[in-house]
């Protein structure tokens, strides 16, 4: 039973945002989101989020790099067009590997770098001139959100957020 | 365990250590005496090491002395077995020093982690760190083997001055006579200064521990931080000291063996692989401890910040070891690159074997987050890390001491355990000596709330 009313609690502290956090999901309500002008250390704990993956694409993204790279100075260097660079004529890939070793590394960090951006990016559905979805611009600022949504228990929640240190509590209408 | 704050020396570790003492001790005394002590000796111990053949070659020129054949080297008839008695003697020597390099790689590697140990808790007291202050007892534990094992070290390089070995071998002023590029360092490269500088360089390093640890046990029944200060700026300070000094001692102590050869940054190559050894003795450690219930201050991402310095550290060592390599061997200067040469050719399995050992391996151990926080990964990268840069202080020692005459034998294994013995004995002994706690230190608390 999903409602289109939501009810907002802004807070001016990322301690008391935290100790918030804990306390309405010892209540037993589902926090929806949680709006920070920065990243507060410990939420995702605090908010029972799962760990990201995001280090293991990392990892994979910088073996595909090195591949890559592996694969590249194999193709310019070796066979493509072999050339005799300080009397080290390129006819071996592993004779001449010292000389590409940096670029393997480059390339690596390159690729682990670049795609983690971008798969964070896809992961939070993100991309260039977005509209922003934040629902309350101080958001951006200094104060922090929590929105929760509403099945017909206004009271009882606007009581515990406010007494959880909310200096804000409002309930909203969603568009949709 | 009646007080968890006050470490008992267990009988067993004592007995343990002693134990390694004594086996390593027989180790090093075969090692001795199994050396040649002649030209004769070393020729028969090559021809049995070799299949007959060899050993026929040499055994023509068994008689000659050292001094029959300066007088024969002019006369090209002779001139053969003349070279074969200047490669006999060669060899000789090689085989003679083996047992002394055996014992110089074991007696700097162990002092090396405790002048480690002293940079990184300069560090942690230099840059005020939060995290590390419940470690603090632990560090200046390990850093206790820094004047003994320093000494030891001195001591083998006045031996060395007198000529009991060939270790270092521009200290021979018959070699220094022949030898234009070393003639040429003599300003720099002579007995007396070279020892001056080494009594210096331990002396400063001493001082600084001495004091330090002299504050940090007087912060902890003060009432004020005013001895935490002052192990600030002394901490910094020695830094300061600290960084000149280790290059040079790097340049003495080991790339001096090759007097031929030179690297600008082998000073800090040194520092990485000491850093690195340092930082993992640390870890093992702590952790023996914790796992005796002691130390229940510190938790696990105190040990995860020990894993990623571990990483971290083993990755820069890894750097440092290939800028050096590939430098060299790209410009390809026969004076520089013979030095990869020597090592690629006669120690191929040591010397890509501590590569795995100290970067392949750490990498993919450490690299989770989640296994840094687990006594069982970080123990095993432990043991190889150390394991690996034993094997890297071997690889900068050996091949100048020895040439292609290595392997590990008695005086290897019987160095390594002597000195582990010691280590083990000396650092534990300390640990006895004051609370496991520097409960005074103002950050104390910091350290103890601490958490990833």
């Amino acid at each position: 039973m999903s409602s289109n009313r939501v009810i907002h609690a802004l807070y001016d502290d990322d301690d008391v945002l935290l100790s918030a956090v804990k306390t309405i999901r010892s209540e037993k309500h589902h926090i929806e989101e949680v709006y920070t002008p920065f990243p507060v250390h410990g939420l995702d704990k605090a908010l029972g989020l799962e760990d990201t993956r995001i280090a293991i694409m990392a990892f994979i993204y910088g073996c595909i790099g090195l591949c890559v790279a592996i694969a590249m100075m194999n193709f310019i260097m070796i066979e493509d067009w072999p050339q005799n660079i300080g009397g080290k004529p390129s006819f071996s890939y592993l004779e001449n590997m010292p000389a590409f070793v940096p670029i393997m590394f480059e390339m690596t960090v390159f690729f682990a770098a670049h795609l983690m951006v971008i798969t964070f990016y896809m992961r939070s559905k993100l991309w260039p001139f977005k509209k922003a979805e934040n629902p309350n611009p101080l958001t951006t600022d200094d104060k922090f959100l929590v929105e929760i949504e509403l099945h017909d228990n206004e009271k009882e929640l606007t009581n515990l957020l406010k007494k959880s240190g909310a200096i804000d509590v409002s309930i909203i209408e969603k568009q949709e | 365990m009646e007080n968890p704050m006050m470490y008992t020396f267990p009988n067993k570790l004592r007995n343990l250590s002693i134990t390694f003492m004594i086996i390593g001790f027989l180790g090093l005394t075969y090692g001795f005496l199994s050396a040649p002590a002649t030209i004769e000796e070393s020729k028969a111990m090559v021809a049995a090491s070799h299949d007959e053949g060899h050993g026929n070659d040499h055994s023509e020129s068994s008689s000659e002395t050292h001094a029959s054949e300066e007088a024969q080297h002019d006369e090209v008839a002779t001139h053969d077995s003349a070279h074969d008695a200047e490669h006999d003697e060669h060899v000789f020597h090689q085989l003679a020093n083996k047992p002394w390099a055996a014992f110089y790689v074991a007696a700097f590697f162990f002092f090396m982690i405790s002048l480690g140990v002293l940079a990184f808790y300069a560090i942690q007291r230099a840059a005020q760190a939060g995290w590390s202050p419940v470690l603090y007892r632990v560090m200046e534990g390990i850093t206790s083997y820094l004047l003994p094992g320093g000494i030891i070290v001195i001591v083998l390089l006045v031996l060395s001055s007198m000529h009991l070995n060939h270790l270092f071998i521009w200290m021979d002023s018959e070699v220094v006579a022949h030898d234009k590029l070393i003639a040429g360092k003599t300003g720099y490269l002579n007995t007396p200064f070279f020892l001056a500088r080494a009594v210096f360089f331990l002396t400063g390093w001493s001082l600084y521990r001495f004091f330090s640890r002299k504050f940090s046990l007087a912060q902890d029944e003060a009432n004020d931080i005013s001895n935490h200060k002052k192990n600030f700026r002394i901490s910094a300070g020695f830094l300061v000291f600290y960084i000149v000094t280790e290059s040079i001692m790097a340049w003495d102590w080991i790339m001096s063996i090759d007097p031929h050869w030179f690297s600008t940054l082998f000073g800090w190559y040194v520092f990485a692989s000491m850093f690195v050894s340092g930082i993992t003795a640390i870890a093992l450690i702590t952790i023996y401890l914790k796992s005796k219930g002691y130390l229940e201050f510190v938790n696990d991402s105190h040990i995860h910040d020990l894993g990623k310095f571990m990483f971290g550290i083993s990755i820069f060592w890894t750097y440092l070891w290939f800028s050096q390599f590939m430098l060299i061997w790209y410009s390809n200067i026969p004076e520089e690159v013979t030095y990869f040469i020597t090592r690629i050719e006669d120690y191929n399995l040591p010397f890509f074997g501590m590569v795995v050992m100290n970067f392949i391996f750490p990498l993919l151990i450490l690299m989770n987050s989640d296994y840094k926080r687990v006594n069982y990964f970080i123990v095993m990268a432990g043991i190889v890390i150390l394991l690996g840069h034993y094997m890297d202080v071997f690889n900068m020692i050996m091949p100048s001491a020895v040439g292609d005459q290595w392997f590990i034998g008695a005086a290897e294994i019987g160095g390594f355990l002597f000195f582990l013995g010691l280590f083990i004995f000396i650092v534990f002994k300390e640990l006895t000596k004051a609370p496991l706690l520097a409960k005074g230190d103002p950050y104390m608390g910091e350290s103890e709330r601490f958490h990833y």
